[in-house]
């Protein structure tokens, strides 16, 4: 094609991108096979070593120490939170888009700010409330944090596709007699799919990957997502490296199921989300 | 079509009081589409932000009532060592993370747009951790770092065994080892978002440069460059907001130590302000985390509007 693709040997490019390629892959080949040997073999012999044998015990002894059921609680958390935030963000992004509401760019603003505040700033005043609301420590108080804080972004997203749907189609439905909610339901959320597919599996990976807001506002350990638990689990199997590989794998399934199940949807969630 | 206020103002009887009570049904139904989203955002978001701007100005410990001292947790920082070590190295986690992920992602980017063959196979191994959680990327990166993990095992191979160290165990090495997963993780993402960029340059354009004998370098400088300017702003954004709110791979590797060497203020935060019981001085530190977020973004949009200007 071009000059440059000419000059430059496939060889070349590719004896490049092969090592570079490695430094992404080695670390974690090496996940994979430390969660497949055994103790004694990784005593011996070290972490940086060719593996004696391979073993599937490491993954019963991660899940029956309680990774399945930290995994069943990111699960309880993680699917309300990505439903209701997709159902709120979805309203309150027909209503901005489709309707000449007095201040609707303001409050869509308002709401992206709130989503770009740090952590930080919110961290210790939402415990407060919690507290005064009786949800700390449960999982509902998690689940409605994390959807509030995150909204505003949905919002944004959901507001620009909307405004491309053509006016004509909901207008057309309005004359049929068609009611506000009818035409968000029949006609805006059917069209919408593709975007919140994309926005579904992002919310997912983020919602499951969380680590502050669960340290924050959860104690009971029977209560702990995933993510924060396998960092406890360091402290249970200090030197069993096979098990916290083992633990480790298991925690990155569900985001990579979702990751390969919506790929196509997953990155242009990403693009539509730097468009802000 | 839905004239809000004319259908708010009349409610009562009359020829029209069929249309208008369906309207005002439509306006209620409207309202609540809007405001309860935004207000639920509202009410966990700035609410808590302002509160944490009062708090800031008090001492509290969470328990007996917050007594208000001014600015006194401001001035304390000054003669706080560790704020001004967690200042610092967040400093250079914003120039060293940052800048090594948006170089990196770009130049991934530059190298995986034409097309050629294996190439979505790389761009897939790059973008893959981006779905990992960092704390499953620290625990991946905490096998390498080990004292008999693969990096000692290297230096061994070749004959460097006296440059083995505990990484993430010692002062001088714990902040720059942690950055190295953290980039892991996150050029893959830059690396997509420039992709993206890259789509929207005009090919001709490189062509006639070529035609006028450009070298591959100054059509990088002069041409390829300047369309990806709307996405570079993105970027940038997005890197320093992501960059001064890392907290979960320090937190999971080192939670700021050894003796607070790789203290960020985010990690600092945490242990003051929600550890530590010092509400007060916890919320200060949010305070300038904030600041200091907003005001690298100023300063940024700042310059490259000047630029755009004189150029």
């Amino acid at each position: 094609m071009t000059a440059t693709n000419s000059r430059v040997r496939p060889w070349l490019f590719h004896g490049g991108m092969s090592i570079l390629a490695a430094l992404w892959v080695v670390p974690l080949a090496l996940v994979v096979v430390t969660s497949l040997r055994t103790f004694d073999d990784l005593a011996d012999a070290g972490l940086a070593s060719v593996p004696k044998g391979l073993t599937f015990d490491p993954y019963q002894q991660a899940l029956e120490s309680g990774e399945w059921h930290s995994i069943v609680n990111s699960l309880l958390i993680t699917v309300p939170v990505v439903i209701v935030t997709l159902l709120l963000a979805s309203m309150a992004a027909y209503g901005l888009a489709r309707h000449r509401i007095p201040f609707r760019k303001t409050l869509l603003l308002l709401m992206l700010a709130g989503n770009l505040l740090p952590a930080q700033l919110l961290l210790i005043p939402v415990l407060k409330l919690t507290e005064q609301f009786g949800i700390f420590d449960s999982r509902i108080g998690m689940i409605v944090v994390l959807t509030a804080v995150g909204l505003g972004f949905y919002v944004f997203v959901l507001h620009g596709f909307m405004r491309g749907i053509p006016e004509e189609v909901t207008h057309a439905a309005k004359i049929d007699g068609a009611t506000t909610f009818g035409v968000y339901l029949r006609i805006v959320l059917p069209l919408t799919k593709p975007a919140m597919a994309a926005l579904g599996s992002l919310a997912f990976t983020w919602t499951f990957n969380d680590l502050l807001w669960s340290i924050t506002l959860l104690r009971d350990e029977q209560k702990l997502p995933v993510t924060p638990a396998i960092l406890g689990m360091q402290g249970e199997f200090v030197s069993s490296w096979n098990v916290i590989a083992a633990a480790t794998v298991i925690a990155a399934i569900p985001t990579v199921i979702v990751f390969l199940r919506f790929q196509r949807y997953f990155i242009s969630g990403l693009l539509i989300g730097s468009s802000k | 079509m839905a004239a809000v206020p004319k259908a708010v103002s009349r409610g009562g009887p009359g020829a029209l009081s069929v249309g208008v009570r369906r309207g005002s049904r439509e306006t209620l139904v409207l309202l609540a589409f809007v405001l309860i989203p935004f207000g639920l955002e509202m009410f966990w978001t700035f609410w808590p932000a302002l509160n944490s701007v009062y708090i800031s100005l008090t001492q509290w410990d969470g328990i007996a009532p917050p007594v208000f001292v001014g600015l006194d947790n401001y001035a304390r920082m000054w003669s706080d060592e560790t704020f001004r070590t967690a200042l610092r190295n967040t400093v250079i986690w914003l120039v060293l993370f940052g800048g090594l992920s948006v170089l990196g992602g770009l130049g991934l980017a530059l190298l995986l747009d034409k097309p050629r063959k294996g190439i979505g196979v790389y761009r897939a191994i790059f973008f893959l951790p981006v779905v990992f959680s960092m704390v499953v990327t620290a625990l991946v990166w905490r096998m390498i770092f080990q004292p008999d993990g693969v990096v000692n095992g290297l230096l061994a191979a070749v004959g460097l065994e006296d440059q083995a160290r505990i990484w993430l165990g010692e002062p001088e090495t714990a902040l720059y080892a942690l950055i190295v997963p953290a980039l892991w993780r996150q050029v893959g993402y830059i690396m997509v978002l420039f992709l993206a960029g890259l789509k929207t340059v005009d090919p001709l354009l490189h062509e006639a440069a070529k035609v006028d004998g450009a070298t591959a370098f100054e059509r990088f400088r002069h041409v390829t460059l300047p369309q990806l300017r709307p996405i570079t702003t993105v970027v940038l954004a997005v890197t320093v907001i992501d960059a001064l709110r890392s907290f979960d791979i320090v937190w999971a590797l080192t939670k700021g130590g050894p003796y607070h060497s790789s203290e960020l203020l985010s990690t600092y935060q945490f242990s003051t302000g929600l550890l530590g019981s010092q509400l007060g001085y916890g919320s200060a530190l949010a305070v300038v985390i904030f600041l200091l977020t907003v005001g690298t973004i100023v300063v940024y949009l700042v310059r490259s509007l000047r630029d755009e200007e004189s150029a």
